[in-house]
């Protein structure tokens, strides 16, 4: 008879810690992948910021180049495009998190072939406006890759954490998936470069 | 026989052990130097104008830690001059941002730091200068605005090789337009609200302390005495020192944040 109370009352001591180390695993698990959600946001922050500057880009750049119609279409294309993959910070999976890369490269890349080609318009490149737009789109590109790194730091703090034993029983109990990372862009792992 | 066997691997086990410690902790700290060693360590004592390069004579040096100290005791905004001798293969631009959340310039929450990045022209290297501002300037200190300044105020300066006035012209231009945009007294209001908690906790000690005296009589008075000397060295070893400093030197970077926003130039 004692011995079976000693018994039960050991279960009921590992059933409570093993419901509290959960308790406190779950709710640190929300909140690093809060973290990461918030990143994410930052992230779609700055590349439609990136996507705002360029009407106002283009239309500054058609009043001087107007034989490069080829690029300059090809940049209000890649932005649409990019504008039009919008991803849900819920909804992170190895899917649309590629596409949504491969539409914000296809942006860059359009738009390093747009800053190349204007090295031939010397008035251009006096312009006032056209100077501020440029110092714009350079910021716009160094927030990027900041965002970008610190999106990666989130998630991999995370990933490192829901991976860990014995947290990873909780996590995929509970449903938490690891989440995507940024890789660099091939060729041009750095901002399209916009230095003159 | 047997136990002997035991003690003789006990006594090679032990070894081992520590040098697999030993190796392991080499080889964290030398991950860790690799770092620190492409960017400066966090100034120690605190100082707004830190010259590696050693560019500028005592007297520039003071007169422009004196204006920042000021400027960071009257708008707790963080402007911090870094003139080093290379970017050790980094982008101007990540070289700053980077030693900007590595020191945590500005205050944490309000991210008011803002770097100044020289390095001097070398006969070998190119000169850059990169002007970060952090999350919280971003709106001060425009991309196109941070531009102007290196192109126009601190550049024709540094090609003439006369880097103290491009880079007091520069500080100067700086604070003046984002003087406006966090005072002194945001940031006080920010260190009350911690008060409150501090003076909360120690509510909270002395109720500890008065329930413990009921229960255990006697003993009492000994309790009351380590609570109050608890109390005690709070005072003195907490983070507020950064205004209460009052003396001329700098109380130490706040731990703000960067986001990507300023420019640069090369010469």
């Amino acid at each position: 008879m004692k011995k079976s109370l000693i018994v039960i009352g050991v279960i009921i001591i590992i059933v409570l810690f093993m419901v509290f180390s959960s308790i406190g695993t779950y709710n640190s698990m929300v909140s690093k992948s809060e973290g990461v959600t918030g990143m994410w946001a930052q992230v779609e922050n700055v590349y439609q910021r990136r996507a705002d500057l360029i009407p106002n880009l283009v239309a500054t750049v058609k009043g001087y180049a107007e034989h490069e119609k080829e690029t300059l279409t090809g940049v209000v294309e890649a932005r649409s495009k990019a504008t039009s993959v919008n991803i849900d910070a819920n909804n992170l999976n190895a899917e649309t998190f590629q596409k949504f890369q491969q539409a914000q490269d296809g942006l860059s890349s359009a738009l390093s072939r747009l800053m190349m080609v204007v090295e031939k318009y010397p008035d251009l490149k006096a312009n006032q406006n056209f100077l501020e737009l440029q110092a714009q789109l350079e910021g716009t590109e160094n927030r990027i890759s900041v965002e970008r790194k610190k999106f990666n730091e989130a998630a991999q703090d995370y990933n490192t954490y829901i991976k860990k034993f014995p947290k990873n029983m909780w996590a995929s109990m509970f449903g938490f998936e690891p989440k995507e990372y940024f890789k660099a862009i091939e060729g041009a792992d750095k901002a399209p470069k916009v230095e003159f | 026989m047997k136990q002997f066997n035991n003690l003789t691997m006990r006594k090679y086990l032990i070894p081992f052990n520590l040098y697999l410690f030993t190796f392991t902790f080499y080889f964290l700290s030398l991950s860790f130097s690799a770092f620190s060693q492409d960017f400066p360590e966090r100034p120690s004592p605190p100082k707004l104008v830190n010259d590696f390069f050693g560019i500028l004579d005592a007297n520039q040096n003071s007169t422009l830690e004196t204006t920042l100290y000021n400027f960071n005791k009257e708008t707790s905004t963080q402007i911090t001059v870094v003139i080093v001798k290379s970017l050790n293969g980094y982008e101007k631009s990540e070289f700053a941002y980077t030693l900007g959340e590595k020191w945590g310039v500005g205050q944490k929450g309000q991210n008011n730091g803002i770097v100044v990045l020289v390095k001097p022209k070398t006969a070998e290297e190119k000169g850059e200068a990169f002007i970060a501002a952090g999350y919280g300037l971003e709106g001060a200190v425009p991309d196109a605005t941070a531009k102007n300044i290196v192109e126009n105020e601190m550049i024709p300066s540094f090609k003439q090789n006369d880097y103290y006035t491009g880079i007091a012209n520069a500080v100067n231009t700086l604070m003046s337009i984002t003087k406006g945009e966090f005072t002194a007294k945001d940031y006080d209001k920010k260190g009350s609200n911690s008060t409150i908690i501090i003076i909360i906790i120690i509510v909270i000690i002395f109720i500890i302390i008065a329930v413990k005296n009921k229960k255990g009589g006697s003993s009492g008075a000994g309790h009351i005495g380590t609570g109050g000397m608890f109390i005690g060295g709070m005072g003195s070893g907490g983070g507020w020192s950064n205004f209460s400093s009052g003396g001329g030197s700098f109380g130490g970077f706040g731990g703000g944040s960067f986001g990507g926003g300023g420019a640069g130039g090369s010469w």
